[in-house]
């Protein structure tokens, strides 16, 4: 049946693809390399299309587990109140129009010698596997929390309905109470996101709930933006926003979801409402297919993204271990593109690139119509990917007011950018 | 025979979505990132394809220099070289 059903795809699409290419059908069910993408995010989707569209006759099937894919860039603007959950939803009516077979279904093994995955009904056979699960929450990885827990300490760390939970504690608080935010060490899924998060929060209690407050328990003392947030924060929220540093006791150790506690080295904390950012792992489909490493993450070449774990399975995105890069979805979109290039070079027997490059731009709101930015320009050397010299850096510390709200327009634009090229 | 219907079918292809070729310089794919090849993506962040590359490579060296204000072009700038920037320019001028 497996069988039966994976062939019947593969002459349909094969036959869509000859009437496209105009070419002869038998040559194609001959030779047309199928790449399978397991993951619909910024990463695989684009890595998806882009295939398609360097090369149409490779056969592209996306695998996403859910019909609609929620973005978490911008969804801290939801949690404050700023933004509408569904202005961060995206379905792949464009993707499937663009020539990518959509199978929607959880991907819950991988063959590599075979080269197949496995999905509950169909195997999927592949040339070229890619990989792109984001994060999973490390269940493990805090006493107290797991996944009963998320439900009355919501992580909201990826995007729907935590969110929603969270926003909806948010707003049934009552003025006065106490809202705790654990922020957990390195690696994790968009590095400046739980101070955008802080500060957006403080922005809706500060307009809100005046007399509330947000205490932000952190396992480090450093953090992207940090000196621009911490300005920002003192200008804006000094009675509504309190960050506890790792070496002022900040580090959460436990959380017990009963009582809504969280406890530091120092002491134990009682909310009203608690945001539990834990720590994180790629994607368990990863862990799955053995691309992964003691830490939990997929060690990768960084000019063809293939796993130096299990050959012909490349990873993109939050999963990978790319450092310096931060795990954010324009690096997942910019790291997809070098990768579906690589794909086509490899598939057709030729070398990648050499020397590829990569550009990221985070932007974070830190209130309305104030926005701050980190960009960065990245290239390979050797097994390791490396910051260009004197390039990049953060906004200015010292700009004035129109630049702030230059750069939140720029924010939101780019939101529209990469969503309208990912997904539209 | 590969590499001839790649290219033609990359001219095909282009349409309402993104730009894409098989030949991108290093770095050259990432600008779409916020820079929008979609005409449908309502942004006010200027469209940089069809551009004559000297006019990019000219730009670019401003930000860079900073006698060109920007938000964050200039930093971005500073991650490419003049020369690194001539096949970019190049091809993003012959993108539609």
């Amino acid at each position: 049946m497996r069988n039966s059903r994976t062939r019947r795809e593969f002459l349909r699409n094969s036959a869509a693809l000859a009437s496209t290419a105009m070419l002869p059908m038998p040559a194609l069910a001959q030779t047309a390399p199928r790449v399978v993408v397991v993951g619909g995010g910024f990463g695989g989707a684009t890595v998806a299309r882009n295939l398609k569209a360097l090369d149409p006759k490779i056969h592209v099937t996306l695998v996403e587990s859910s019909a609609t894919f929620t973005a978490c860039p911008f969804s801290n603007a939801v949690l404050g109140g700023l933004r509408d959950l569904k202005a961060q939803q995206f379905g792949y009516a464009k993707v499937r129009a663009a020539g990518v077979n959509v199978v929607i279904g959880t991907a819950i093994g991988v063959n590599p010698t075979g080269k197949t995955v496995r999905l509950a009904d169909v195997t999927l056979p592949y040339d070229r596997l890619v990989l792109s699960p984001g994060i999973d929450i490390r269940w493990d990885g805090l006493p107290g929390y797991d996944e009963a827990a998320a439900a009355k300490m919501p992580h909201a760390w990826r995007a729907g309905e935590q969110t929603t939970l969270l926003r909806n504690q948010l707003t049934a608080m009552e003025d006065g109470g106490l809202v705790v935010m654990s922020v957990p060490a390195n690696p994790f899924r968009c590095p400046p996101g739980p101070y955008e998060r802080a500060s957006l929060i403080a922005h809706y209690l500060k307009t809100n709930k005046p007399k509330s407050k947000l205490l932000v328990l952190d396992a480090k003392d450093q953090f992207s933006k940090q000196r621009l947030f911490q300005n920002a924060w003192k200008e804006l929220y000094p009675d509504h926003l309190e960050w506890v540093s790792l070496s002022t006791g900040g580090k959460v150790t436990a959380v017990d979801p009963a009582a809504n506690t969280l406890t530091t080295e120092f002491g134990k904390h009682a909310a009203k409402v608690a945001n539990v950012i834990p720590p994180q792992k790629a994607g368990n489909i990863a862990q799955l297919a053995g691309v992964t490493n003691q830490t939990g993450w997929c060690p990768i070449n960084p000019a063809t993204f293939e796993s130096t774990l299990v050959p012909g399975i490349h990873v993109v995105g939050d999963a990978t271990i790319a450092a310096p890069m931060p795990k954010s979805g324009f690096v997942a979109n910019s790291q997809g593109k070098v990768c579906a290039l690589a794909i086509t070079k490899l598939l057709g027997g030729s070398q990648a690139a050499a020397q590829p490059a990569f550009i990221n731009t985070c932007y974070s709101l830190v209130a309305p119509n104030y926005g701050i930015s980190v960009a960065n320009v990245y290239r390979t050397a050797g097994n390791a990917m490396t910051e260009v010299k004197d390039s990049g850096g953060v906004s200015p510390l010292d700009a004035p007011a129109d630049f702030r709200a230059t750069e939140a327009v720029y924010a939101e634009a780019w939101f529209r950018t990469i969503t309208s090229e990912v997904f539209g | 025979m590969k590499s001839t219907s790649g290219i033609l079918a990359c001219a095909l292809v282009i349409g309402a979505g993104a730009v894409f070729a098989a030949d991108a310089p290093p770095g050259a794919a990432a600008c779409s990132g916020c820079h929008a090849t979609n005409a449908a993506a309502e942004t006010p962040v200027p469209k940089i394809t069809g551009r004559s590359a000297d006019e990019t490579v000219k730009l670019m060296a401003e930000f860079r220099s900073g006698e060109k204000p920007s938000t964050v072009m200039g930093r971005i700038a500073k991650g490419f070289t003049d020369d690194e920037m001539k096949p970019i320019a190049a091809w993003l001028a012959a993108q539609k």
